[in-house]
Formats: structure tokens, C-alpha cells, sequence
């Protein structure tokens, strides 16, 4: 019997089980997929968001600056890159100068520093790539940007670190309300639980109607990005917002954590919840948008491109309640600034849980940080040597384009990556430019070796995604055995 | 009994489309090349394909689990998916030495197949690397 | 370890693939006395252990062998010239005073000091993202190259009903390949409206086994969550863009990419070396030598070549002038400057030197039949066709030259007049 079981292992949920396991409660995190973070929380623009963007007066707005403002602990916890680039939202017309003006409102009134507006010429000088013809720009340095993956793993690493049990690959199937709070059932195993907190994402709405409090719809809404070659590293250095139009919410250009930029989305509704699907209309409308206001980017550039679904609430606003079944909460609808808010949801469920009387009384040793996987890429050739000396696995170059070695790719897998994504995601290894060329054959070896699997197992994000298959004759040759 | 047969010659990069005529078996007339090459090739492809062939045969003990290895010869076309399969269903233990003769007479072909690399027993038998 | 590493080296070759073993035999018979390769695998020969189909060594060693037949020869050779070879073992940094740091699975990290260094990293393959495909991003989706790695070295296969994007050599090859393997390759999709590869090999490697070549058609959509299950062709237009009204579905379970190699050029790069757009790689004189003083660069790394014998004959003389820069005997620069003119889409050297026979390497922008290619006023060749897909190789005299300096030499490809 747990006393709570979160499911979802999306920024959100991870934020939720590192949150929790502050105190002494018995735990559980299920995902359906492979490794937490795979849901919509890997797909996205990894932006932690200014703070002055959504609306006052809805969940969004309160959470987006509350949240922005726990990220540099967090990174600082959990290891992960995070830079505050800062953003510059722009204004080509002069319909749009007032927009600028009501932003820069909204965020002061809420506490939001260092918000100015830039004229051209203090824009040329620090953005010269950037359109001539732009008229001003509001300048917010508090948005940065993160890897949003790294931050799901080092959340859920901390997590169990302090007691939180994971169970990935899980999706459920059915919750039934009982006496004694909830049974779950998963195509593997069954759970009990006191309370259940549904972060399902852009499947909430489904999970919720398991036990009948699905008082809220999702749709999801596609976002498609476009990677770009390091090639143009550097070509701005702040994120770009244009000021949105009627009908269309604008193309971002994302410096990412990394250096590559990065530029997305779109936004258009999808009736499939699986839809994670590139399109030609998107990448033309993207590049299109994109070159209106900064020209030197073509889509020739793009080294790399992936889909994510927004979960949009019928009440386009994030659903953070408990419902008409007593011990059930759903913390749904978590559209963008999702991935910003998703700290600051954390704190809030969790008073949320304590209102309602549950009892939490926080943990003797509870430990905040983690060790978080070693980067050769970003250690001096002093550190490299150590580093070589303690284990001579840092001396073998695994993916050469971001400069992982066999160390960091065993790190991962100690730390529970079994499959080519899991490792990616985890430390880079197949992220750069040659997509994986190189280093695939690499890691899967070494997934062989130490998970003692044979090769034809190993897939690219859980069964049904398997890389290779065995030979016919190997086959054959089973067979007659 | 007339009949016409394309072939695109396969000389140089002109890629003379080949056309044959054939009566009753027997070629009457070729067109279409630009060289003396292309008839040659077209004769020889209709009156006796041949190919080498090239595959991997399964090695235990080596650095990599197959050794390639090729026929010492080329083979009848028609004789290529027979040699392939005999090869499939075959076996050797490294040390294997390139050049090395691994089946004799593959597929009644007369014709030898050979290792076309060297795979040590063991990774310390390899090159001479440091 | 008979061949204790030293601190210093007359020639330091980065790539232990054909270009690079070929670089250090030239090196050797050119006098230098240490030469030492570095290759990043636990073997050398490069791309060649792979490509276990013949069709090397025809010019240079006249006979027709398997890839790692040519490159067993070449390490044999090597060795034989007592060339040091550091294998598992990875360059990832060189300076511009040629200090190179290397990343070595038994030495750890190491810094070797050279007089001339030569690049011989070879080459890449371009990805679906190069082309940026739409769809899923399933399992089922690789490169060729990959999957020929999986099959010849790996023993598993990537799939059991393949279609292949891209008509080059190593689709082709593919193609054959998985076909002896029994798997069913159900057609290779090309966009432009000619196959980029060798004429034999669309016959011995597709006709040969009745799989389809579809001209002018490309993948407009991936289907299929966690592994291929359906692709959307779409026939392309001159502008080479999609017709997704005259689209049709196929199903299969694999998607192979043979849509052409890059260079391999983080190294230079890092360096600042000037780079060649239209080739990928560095820019270099009539000595192979890069913008940076005793850097070096050949092979693939240099340029992609087709024919395996091309990159050890241009390799050989890499190995050859950075052995005489090494040992101080340098030549006179180079004083002509190539100017690509009508129909040429690349050419390699950059510059010309009159003092001694030049050989060049260049591609040609469009197929051209019966044409005339001319350098300056003194040179020229008829040619019944020429293609892209093929690398033409020339060796000019100095006499052809000597009239010529700075940036008046034109080279270009025109039509026959006809008489
Ligand atoms: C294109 C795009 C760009 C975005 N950019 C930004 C940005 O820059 N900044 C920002 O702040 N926000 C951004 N967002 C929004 C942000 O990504 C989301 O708000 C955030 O990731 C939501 O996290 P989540 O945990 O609620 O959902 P998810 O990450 O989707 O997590 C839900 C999890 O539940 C799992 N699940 C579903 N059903 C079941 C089941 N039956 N059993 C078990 N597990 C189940 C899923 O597999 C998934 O892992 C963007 C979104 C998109 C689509
Ligand atoms: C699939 C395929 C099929 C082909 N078929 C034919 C054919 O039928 N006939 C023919 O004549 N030619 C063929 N070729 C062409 C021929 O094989 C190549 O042109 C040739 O191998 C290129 O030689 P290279 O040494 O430049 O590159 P490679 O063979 O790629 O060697 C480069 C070497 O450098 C190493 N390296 C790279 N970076 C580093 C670093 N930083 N540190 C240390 N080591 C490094 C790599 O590991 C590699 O071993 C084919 C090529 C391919 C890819
Ligand atoms: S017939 Fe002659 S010219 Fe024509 S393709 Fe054959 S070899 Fe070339």
C-alpha cells in the first residue's frame, strides 16, 4: 500500500515525486513509457520563461514567474545546464508597440526584473543578425533555457534517491476507487494506493475518466521544432520572441543550453494523441516566419526535427484540483508554460495535499542534490586526465560529434538507460550531427555487455522500437534446435 | 520464334542501352553500343552470366562474429542464391587467415570460396598496433 | 608493444583508413624516419573492413578485390615499413604548433608532437535530417552505412522488408546485400532523375534481383510509431519538391538513407582551416596542404572520392610532401590560382604549381555527353560522358602551365561542337 502514487513521469510528475520525498511518505511514480520525460516534456522548446508572459488572473500567470524563480536551485541540485540567455520579444509593426508596453506591465506588476524595452539600435548592436526593419524589443533577462530531459532525470534521480520507487515502462489500464483509497492496474502489476495524483498529460483526461472525475477535456496541440546545425551557433544569443498575431502565437529562434539553435514551434490542433509527426507545412511554416525576421536561417540548416503535444484543458488553463472522487487529483491540462510552472505546481499540489489534511511530516535526511553524470566535453584536459587515470573508460571516444566517452555512456546505463534513447537523452551520445552514425553500433555493444542481453533486444525506446533483428539462418538454426 | 532483349552495358558511364535479337535461342543481331566492349558484354550476359559473390559466414572465437569471404571465381548467375544459402548454413572457428579456402566446390559450382580478411582469435593475435 | 610510443614525429596521420595507411607509405618513401598513425577503431583500414563486396583496387593493385582484402594489403604493407599504429585511439585536438592530442583507450590521454600532420579522417554519411523527412522518428530509419555495419560486421540484419532512399553505390550495394540475406527489398527511391550510382552496379545489385529503381519519386512521409510500417513516395517535380496529390503508401519495416557522405571535418574545423564549400573539406595547394602550414589533408576527409584507388594514389603524395616539409625540404609555393568555369561542381587542388606534373581531381555539375573539358588553352579532353557520380581524375604537364599564373587558369566542361 502506497500513500501516494503519481501518474506521469513528465517534468511535472518528477517535480512532484522529488517534491514529495521531503517527506515520509511510501511513494511510487508509474510511466508508460521507457524512461520518464519521454511524454511531452522531451518535445518541447525547453524555455524557462520569463515570468511576465501569461495572463493574470489564470493558473499560468501565477505559476510562470513563481516557477522561474526555482530553476537556479534546481540546476544547481540536480546538475543540469541551465542558462538565463534572457529574451527579446519584438515588435515589427506599430500595432505591436502596445502589446510590448501591456507585457512589460503585466510582469512588473507581478515582480518581474530587469524588463526594457530596446530600440533599434541597442538591438543591432546586441543582435546584428536580426532583421533591420524590427521597431523595438522588450528585453527580459530572466528567461533561460535548459535541457528539459535532463531536468525530468535529475528530478526523478533525486527522487528515488529519497525513497521514491519508479516503475517505467507501466501504463494504466484501470484505477478502481476502494475502501481504502485506490487499486491500480497496470499491464504488469497491480498497486494500491491512498492517494493518486494524475499527471497523465496529454492522457489525463483518459486516466481521470478510469474513476469517473474527468470533469475536464484534452486536446492536444502539436508543436513541431527544427534542430540547426552548430554551424550557426551563435547567430543570436537571446531567445526571439515575435509578438504574436490573431493567428498565429509567432516562430521562436531557442539558443538552446547547448549552443545549437534551435527555432519552433507551430501550433496546430491534432485529433491523434500520439501524433508526434514532422510535416512539410509545419517546416515551411516555420522557416517561413523564422526568416521574416531573421534571414540568415534556411531550413537547409536543419540537422535534426521532432513533434511534442501541448495538453490543452477545455479551460485553457491548467486543471490543479482534487476531484468529485475523494483522494484523487488531477493536476492536467499543463500546456505551456508547463515546463516553467512544473516546480512551482510541485509546491502548490503538495500545500494542496496537506490542506486536505494529509499528514506530512518531513524526513529526518532528506538529501536536495545529486551527483549527476560526469560531461568529458566540458572538463579541462587536467580533469581529463585524472579523470583517464581513475577509469581509462574516459580514454574511449564513443560519439564523437558531441565527444561522449564509454564512461559517461556507462554512467547512463548504471543509472537506468536500457535503450539507445534512454542513453541519448541522458548523456548526448548520438545527439550531434551525424545523428548517430557513428556511436550507434558503439552503444548498443555496450548495452549488450553490461545488461547481458542479447544484441537483437536492444531497441530505440522500449519493445516494438527494436534496432536490428537476428539473421534467417540464426533463426533457422534456433529453430532446429 | 523472334524475341528482343534490352540490356544497359554496364562498360563505362555511357550506359549504352543494348538491345538483342534473338532467334531461337541464338543471338541474330545486337545494337546499340557505342564500343566494341558493348558487344562483348551483351554476348557474354546472355550466353553465360556470371558473377562473384560476396557474403559473410558465421565465425565463433574472432573479433567480430562473421568472416566475409568471397567465391575465388565468379559463378553461373543462376547459381548465386544456391552458393549464398550453402554459405548461410556454414560454420568456422578463427584463427582465420585471409585467402583462406573455407568450402570447396560451393554448391556444385566447382568453384572455391575464400576468406577476405583475417580474423584472429583472439583482439592480442591482431595487427601489430600499440 | 615492440614500437614504444615517442614524444615527437616527423609525420603524425590522423585516420587509419586507406588514405591514412597509404599517407604513411608515402611518408616512408620519402625519407621520413617516424611516422605514426592514429585510428580511433581497434583495427585499421577504415570504411573498407565494411564493404566486403569487390570492386577495389582495379587501378592500383590490377586486380579486382573486397574491401578488406585492399585494406589487409595496405596494413600488411605498413607494418612491414615498421609505421607505428596507435589504434583505439582518438584525435580530438590538434594545435596549430601540430601538437596533437589524442584520447587512447591503453595509453590514456596522450600529446604527440609532429612536424607535419595529415588529416585522413574520412567521411560521413548524411542523415534523414540533412533532408529533413516528415513523419515518425520510429526505430527502422538508418543509414545505409549503419546497416551495413550491422549485417557484414555485427551479423543481425536492420529489418525484413527494406526500402532504400538514395540510388548511390552504398544503396545499391545495400540492396544486393540484404537481398542475398533474404530479406525482400521492396525498391530504392531516387530524386533525382538519373541513379547516382555505377551502371553495374544498378544491374548486379538491383536488376539481378528484380528490385525496382524509382527515378524522380522521394519518402514524403514516415509512418509508424516505434518502427517503420508504411512510407508515403511522392513524386518529385524538376524543382525536385514533392507532388503529394500523386502519392502512393507502401509498407515495410525499414528505411535505409543513402543520400551521400560529407567529409569528416570537426578536426579542421577546430583548426580554422579554409574550407571548400563545394567539396566539404579543406582548401589545399598542389602539395595537399591545407591553409595552415604542415597541415595536410586527403582522402574522403579531403574530398569524397568513389573509387578506393584514387584515395591511395592522391594519399600516397599527401604522405610524400608532408614527409619533405617535414624533413625541410620545402617546394616553391604554388602561383596559379584554379578557376572552376562552365559545368564543374568541384576540383581539387585549389592551386597549381608549374614546377612539376599536377594531378586533378574534379566533378562535373551536370550529366554532359560527348563534351570537351579544357584547362586554359593548352589542355584539353573529349569525353563521351561524364556524370557526377564520377570522379574524373588528370595530370597535366608543366608545359600545359607555364604560361599561367595567378587567377587566369579556367577549367571547364562544354558540349562537342559538332563538326
Ligand atoms: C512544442 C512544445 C513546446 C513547448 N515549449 C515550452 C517551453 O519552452 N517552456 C515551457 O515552460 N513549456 C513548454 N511547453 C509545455 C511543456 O512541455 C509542458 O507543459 C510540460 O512538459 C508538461 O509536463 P507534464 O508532466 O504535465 O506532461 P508530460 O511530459 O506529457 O508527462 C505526462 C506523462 O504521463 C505519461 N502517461 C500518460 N498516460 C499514462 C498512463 N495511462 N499510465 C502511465 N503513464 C502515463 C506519459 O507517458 C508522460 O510521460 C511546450 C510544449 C510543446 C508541445
Ligand atoms: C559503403 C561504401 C562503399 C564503397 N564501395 C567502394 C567500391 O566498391 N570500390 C571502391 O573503389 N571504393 C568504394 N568506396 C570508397 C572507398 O572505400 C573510400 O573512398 C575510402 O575508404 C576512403 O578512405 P579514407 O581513408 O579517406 O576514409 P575511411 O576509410 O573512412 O577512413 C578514415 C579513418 O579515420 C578514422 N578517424 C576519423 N576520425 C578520427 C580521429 N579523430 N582520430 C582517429 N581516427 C579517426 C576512422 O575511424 C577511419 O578508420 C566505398 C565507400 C563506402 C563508404
Ligand atoms: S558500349 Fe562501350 S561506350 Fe557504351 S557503355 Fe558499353 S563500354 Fe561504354
Amino acid at each position: 500500500m502506497y500513500d501516494v502514487i503519481i501518474i506521469g513521469g513528465g517534468v511535472v510528475g518528477c517535480a512532484l515525486a522529488r517534491e514529495l520525498s521531503r517527506y515520509n511518505l511510501h511513494l511510487a511514480l508509474l510511466e508508460k513509457e521507457v524512461e520518464v520525460g519521454f511524454g511531452t516534456s522531451k518535445t518541447n522548446s525547453g524555455i524557462i520563461h520569463a515570468g511576465h508572459h501569461s495572463s493574470a488572473g489564470t493558473l499560468k500567470g501565477k505559476f510562470e514567474w513563481a516557477g522561474n524563480q526555482m530553476w537556479d536551485d534546481l540546476a544547481k541540485d540536480l546538475k543540469f545546464g541551465f542558462r538565463r540567455i534572457g529574451e527579446l520579444l519584438i515588435a515589427r509593426q506599430t500595432e505591436d508597440l502596445q502589446y510590448l508596453q501591456d507585457l512589460k506591465k503585466q510582469g512588473e506588476s507581478r515582480g518581474v526584473t530587469g524588463l526594457e524595452l530596446w530600440d533599434p539600435k541597442r538591438l543591432q548592436k546586441e543582435e546584428p543578425n536580426l532583421s533591420h526593419t524590427i521597431l523595438q524589443a522588450l528585453h527580459a533577462p530572466t528567461a533561460g533555457v535548459i535541457n528539459p530531459y535532463e531536468a525530468c532525470f535529475g528530478l526523478i534521480e533525486c527522487a528515488c534517491q529519497n525513497g521514491v520507487e519508479l516503475f517505467c515502462a507501466h501504463p494504466v489500464q484501470s484505477i478502481k476507487a476502494v475502501e481504502s483509497g485506490f487499486l491500480i492496474h497496470t499491464q504488469q502489476q497491480d498497486f494500491q494506493s491512498r492517494i493518486v495524483l494524475n499527471v497523465a498529460g496529454v492522457y489525463a483526461d483518459r486516466v481521470a475518466a478510469m474513476v469517473g472525475a474527468d470533469n475536464f477535456k484534452i486536446s492536444p496541440r502539436k508543436g513541431e521544432e527544427y534542430m540547426l546545425d552548430r554551424r550557426l551557433q551563435g547567430i543570436v544569443t537571446h531567445l526571439i520572441f515575435p509578438t504574436p498575431t490573431a493567428t498565429s502565437k509567432g516562430v521562436l529562434i531557442i539558443p538552446t543550453v547547448d549552443g545549437p539553435i534551435m527555432v519552433g514551434p507551430t501550433a496546430e490542433d491534432v485529433d491523434d494523441r500520439e501524433d508526434f509527426t514532422t510535416s512539410f507545412s509545419g517546416a515551411a511554416k516555420v522557416f517561413a516566419s523564422v526568416q521574416e525576421y531573421c534571414p540568415a536561417i534556411s531550413d537547409r540548416d536543419t540537422i535534426t526535427e521532432f513533434a511534442g503535444l501541448r495538453a490543452v484543458a477545455d479551460s485553457n488553463d491548467f486543471v490543479i484540483e482534487g476531484s468529485s472522487v475523494r483522494g484523487f487529483y488531477n493536476i492536467a491540462g499543463i500546456q505551456s508554460p508547463g515546463l516553467t510552472a512544473a516546480p512551482a505546481i510541485a509546491t502548490y499540489v503538495t500545500e494542496m495535499l496537506r490542506a486536505d489534511g494529509i499528514a506530512l511530516t518531513e524526513k529526518e535526511r532528506w538529501k536536495a542534490d545529486i551527483d549527476g553524470p560526469p560531461r568529458f566535453s566540458q572538463m579541462t584536459p587536467t580533469e581529463r586526465k585524472a579523470a583517464i587515470l581513475e577509469d581509462p573508460a574516459y580514454g574511449r571516444i564513443v560519439c564523437r560529434c558531441e565527444s561522449v566517452t564509454e564512461a559517461e555512456v556507462l554512467y547512463a546505463i548504471q543509472h537506468g538507460a536500457r535503450t539507445l534513447d534512454g542513453v541519448k537523452f541522458r548523456v548526448r551520445a548520438g545527439m550531434g550531427r551525424c545523428q548517430g552514425g557513428f556511436c550507434t553500433t558503439r552503444i548498443m555493444d555496450l548495452l549488450v555487455q553490461h545488461l547481458d542481453v542479447p544484441l537483437t533486444t536492444i531497441s530505440k525506446r522500449g519493445q516494438g522500437s527494436e534496432v536490428c533483428i537476428p539473421r534467417r539462418d540464426q533463426i533457422l538454426a534456433e529453430d532446429e534446435v | 520464334m523472334k524475341e528482343i532483349k534490352n540490356m544497359t552495358c554496364i562498360g563505362c558511364p555511357m550506359s549504352c542501352p543494348l538491345q538483342l535479337t534473338i532467334v531461337d535461342g541464338e543471338i541474330e543481331e545486337i545494337t546499340g553500343y557505342s564500343c566494341k566492349k558493348g558487344e562483348e558484354y551483351a554476348r557474354q550476359e546472355y550466353t553465360a552470366p556470371r558473377r562473384m559473390v560476396s557474403t559473410t559466414v558465421a565465425c565463433s572465437g574472432g573479433l567480430w562474429p562473421r568472416v566475409p569471404v568471397k567465391t575465388a571465381e565468379s559463378i553461373p548467375k543462376e547459381t548465386v542464391l544456391a552458393v549464398v544459402r550453402e554459405l548461410h548454413r556454414y560454420k568456422v572457428k578463427a584463427p582465420v587467415q585471409v585467402g583462406q579456402i573455407i568450402l570447396e566446390n560451393v554448391a556444385g559450382t566447382g568453384v572455391a570460396v575464400v576468406a577476405t580478411r583475417s580474423l584472429p582469435g583472439s583482439k592480442s593475435e591482431g595487427q601489430e598496433t600499440i | 608493444m615492440n614500437n614504444p610510443l615517442k614524444k615527437q614525429y616527423d609525420v603524425v596521420i590522423v585516420g587509419g583508413g586507406p588514405a591514412g595507411l597509404a599517407a604513411a607509405l608515402g611518408a616512408r618513401k620519402s625519407g621520413a624516419e617516424n611516422i605514426l598513425i592514429i585510428e580511433r577503431e581497434v583495427e585499421a583500414g577504415g570504411i573498407l573492413n565494411q564493404c566486403i563486396h569487390s570492386g577495389f583496387g582495379l587501378h592500383y593493385f590490377k586486380e579486382e578485390l573486397t574491401g578488406p582484402e585492399y585494406a589487409e594489403r595496405f596494413v600488411a604493407h605498413a607494418l612491414s615499413e615498421n609505421i607505428t599504429m596507435l589504434t583505439d585511439s582518438y584525435v580530438i585536438d590538434i594545435s596549430p604548433a601540430l601538437q596533437v592530442a589524442v584520447l587512447s583507450g591503453r595509453h590514456g590521454y596522450l600529446n604527440v608532437q609532429a612536424r607535419a600532420v595529415v588529416l585522413a579522417m574520412g567521411c560521413r554519411e548524411r542523415t534523414r535530417g540533412a533532408i529533413r523527412t516528415p513523419g515518425f522518428r520510429p526505430a527502422g530509419v538508418m543509414t545505409a552505412g549503419l546497416a551495413q555495419k550491422m549485417v557484414n560486421m555485427k551479423g543481425v540484419l536492420p529489418g525484413r522488408k527494406i526500402a532504400i532512399l538514395g540510388s548511390g553505390d552504398i544503396g545499391l550495394i545495400m540492396a544486393r546485400r540484404l537481398a542475398l540475406e533474404g530479406c525482400e527489398v521492396v525498391s530504392v527511391y531516387e530524386i533525382f532523375p538519373y541513379s547516382n550510382g555505377l551502371t553495374r552496379n544498378v544491374v548486379q545489385c538491383l536488376d539481378d534481383f528484380d528490385i525496382p529503381l524509382q527515378l524522380s519519386a522521394t519518402v514524403a512521409f514516415i509512418h509508424g510509431r516505434d518502427r517503420v510500417n508504411r512510407l508515403t513516395i511522392a513524386p518529385v517535380d524538376a524543382q525536385r519538391l514533392p507532388d503529394l496529390n500523386k502519392s502512393w503508401d507502401v509498407d515495410c519495416d525499414t528505411l535505409l538513407f543513402s543520400i551521400g557522405l560529407i567529409p569528416e571535418n570537426e578536426l579542421s574545423t577546430k583548426l580554422r582551416l579554409h574550407m571548400d564549400p563545394a567539396t566539404g573539406g579543406p582548401q589545399v595547394n598542389s602539395t595537399l596542404e591545407t591553409s595552415l602550414p604542415g597541415v595536410f589533408a586527403c582522402g574522403n576527409v579531403l574530398h569524397v572520392h568513389d573509387i578506393v584507388d584514387f584515395v591511395s594514389e592522391e594519399s600516397l603524395r599527401a604522405g610524400q610532401f608532408a614527409a619533405d616539409l617535414a624533413l625541410g625540404r620545402r617546394r616553391p609555393g604554388d602561383n596559379i590560382a584554379l578557376q572552376k568555369g562552365a559545368n564543374i561542381a568541384s576540383c581539387v587542388p585549389h592551386s597549381l604549381s608549374p614546377d612539376r606534373e599536377q594531378v586533378i581531381y574534379l566533378r562535373v555539375k551536370q550529366p554532359m555527353k560527348n563534351c570537351i573539358l579544357s584547362i586554359g588553352d593548352r589542355y584539353q579532353k573529349k569525353f563521351r560522358m561524364l556524370i557526377p557520380a564520377e570522379m574524373i581524375r588528370l595530370t597535366l604537364a608543366p608545359e600545359v602551365l607555364d604560361r599561367y599564373f595567378g587567377d587566369n587558369l579556367k577549367i571547364e566542361v562544354r558540349p562537342q561542337e559538332v563538326e
